[in-house]
């Protein structure tokens, strides 16, 4: 391969990685089923939940949308790690280095299947929350808005699972750390608003949780309209993880390609 | 000793010597309750100040009983995976071979199962009652608390090891696990029966869950129900489960 512009590069790849990604049905399915389960689940059993004074939101479902994008967003993480993972164990990223391509080229094209898979992750969310009644009160902006969150969110998740794919080499390790993220969604403002949260320390944990301004972002244009702190928090957080996480996977990278 | 003893006493030993000394193998089992338990019973509370929510012991209890049957449940799970595994190392192929009773070999696992879930149980029971939760049954309704779980767990090991014989792929994980999952889930985790409405009150009402777990809530709080239900939808699991891991093991033993 000769040296090209970098976005050529980038386009390369990403159409590789967007393939291989729509290609597993075992990673690409649960990613969609899940949290729709989950959020029937919720729903279901926490519709009563609604009628605690104080509750932000006229029903259940209206307040849990958001945390499907969370969810999914998680599953980004393990699909760019393991992804990654086996092209490490498999020695196609040493191949590459062997070629003139750019490491930025080589992240961002991997990462591209996440987006994609992201933004199809989000579009069906919002489908089924507005074909079960949900109307965002940030109107048709912001759905638009909740989809650029969604996928933004995602590329960081995404992010950090390529950074621990180049600091491990492993796909079972990445596999592994699936419940040490699960946690931070637990642990965070996904059930309950925080001040509703009854338990200090929970809501304390909840308070310094980042999962917990990332749901309420999304949560916010949904139930509120536009609600300008949630949002800067929001959005901020999330382009910050993905900034952070970008660099540090970047410097993973460098550093694995220089010892292959 | 018997053929079927020797082999389920070696197997026991290999699985929970494998289990207690692979922190990779204990750790989530362990951390999966607390993260449940945690999540629930502290970020929920606040869910049984919803009108109708009667439950005397507190919503502290009322989400332990759902952790303890659950952990009994991925128990269970969590030893499918090893068979699998077994398999996939050629570990199991070489069992079976040398096992002079192979119905030995699921009772073995079973064991396994067993003593994972009573250490897990254990500790989950100790941060639950560090973290103030309220015990009102009397010493023979939190034994039969045990007991019901102790056939949650079995009944979940059987349907696992049958799964993992069938596949003898770890591949077959989803298989073994979301079924369980579901199934519990689609019980009333977060509020008794009586607040669900909907399709989902719909589901919970004919969930065998609903009544091992609204059994076990009320011989916590000292207010059985539905017990003997209950403990008739354990035994009776475990029973249709074993044909169910006898037939897997059939298929395995005819794959050679």
């Amino acid at each position: 391969m000769t040296a090209g512009p970098l976005l050529v590069q980038v386009a390369h790849l990403a159409r590789r990685s967007v393939v291989r990604t729509l290609r597993q049905p075992l990673n690409v399915v649960p990613s969609f089923v899940f949290p729709l389960m989950l959020l029937a689940v919720n729903v279901g059993g926490l519709k009563a939940a609604a009628n605690l004074p104080g509750f932000p939101a006229d029903s259940y479902l209206n307040f849990a949308l958001a945390f499907t994008f969370i969810q999914g967003a998680l599953f980004a993480t393990t699909n760019a790690g393991t992804d990654l993972a086996r092209d490490i164990q498999t020695g196609f990223l040493d191949r590459l280095a062997l070629t003139p391509m750019r490491s930025a080229a080589l992240l961002l094209g991997q990462l591209a299947g996440v987006i994609a898979l992201a933004l199809l992750q989000a579009t069906l969310y919002l489908a089924v929350g507005l074909a079960a009644g949900v109307r965002p009160e940030s109107g048709l902006l912001g759905v638009a808005a909740i989809l650029f969150l969604g996928v933004l969110i995602a590329l960081g998740f995404g992010a950090i699972g390529a950074f621990l794919a180049l600091r491990t080499g492993s796909g079972e390790a990445i596999q592994a750390l699936f419940p040490l993220f699960f946690v931070f969604l637990f642990l965070s403002s996904m059930n309950l608003p925080r001040n509703l949260i009854e338990i200090d320390w929970f809501r304390t944990v909840a308070t310094i949780n980042p999962v917990s301004y990332l749901i309420e972002g999304i949560r916010s244009l949904i139930i509120t309209g536009w609600d300008a702190q949630a949002l800067a928090l929001g959005f901020g957080l999330a382009a910050t993880i993905a900034v952070v996480a970008l660099a540090a996977a970047s410097v993973a990278l460098r550093g694995r390609l220089a010892r292959s | 000793m018997s053929g079927f003893a020797s082999v389920a006493r070696a197997v026991a030993w290999r699985g929970i010597h494998n289990a207690f000394t692979n922190p990779s193998i204990l750790v989530p089992s362990l951390l999966f309750p607390f993260f449940f338990f945690t999540a629930f019973a502290g970020g929920l509370s606040r869910v049984s100040d919803v009108p109708g929510f009667d439950y005397p012991a507190g919503y502290t209890a009322f989400q332990f009983v759902f952790v303890f049957l659950q952990s009994a449940a991925f128990g269970g799970i969590f030893n499918g995976f090893a068979i699998a595994r077994d398999f996939e190392s050629g570990f199991a192929r070489r069992l079976l071979l040398a096992a002079p009773r192979r119905t030995g070999i699921i009772a073995g696992y079973a064991l396994v199962a067993l003593v994972r879930w009573v250490a897990i149980a254990a500790i989950v029971l100790v941060v639950a009652l560090l973290a103030g939760m309220e015990v009102l049954g009397d010493p023979d309704e939190l034994f039969a608390l045990v007991l019901l779980g102790l056939l949650v767990n079995v009944t979940a090991l059987l349907w696992a090891a049958g799964v993992a014989m069938r596949f003898r792929t770890l591949q077959a994980g989803p298989l073994m696990q979301v079924p369980v999952f579901l199934t519990l889930f689609l019980a009333p985790v977060y509020v008794p029966l009586e607040l669900l409405s909907g399709w989902i009150h719909a589901v919970a009402s004919v969930n065998p869950a609903t009544f091992v777990l609204e059994a076990g809530r009320g011989l916590l709080a000292g207010e059985p129900v539905e017990v003997a239900t209950a403990f008739a939808i354990g035994v009776g699991g475990v029973v249709l489960f074993s044909f169910w891991a006898l037939r897997g093991l059939k298929s395995a033993e005819s794959a050679g």
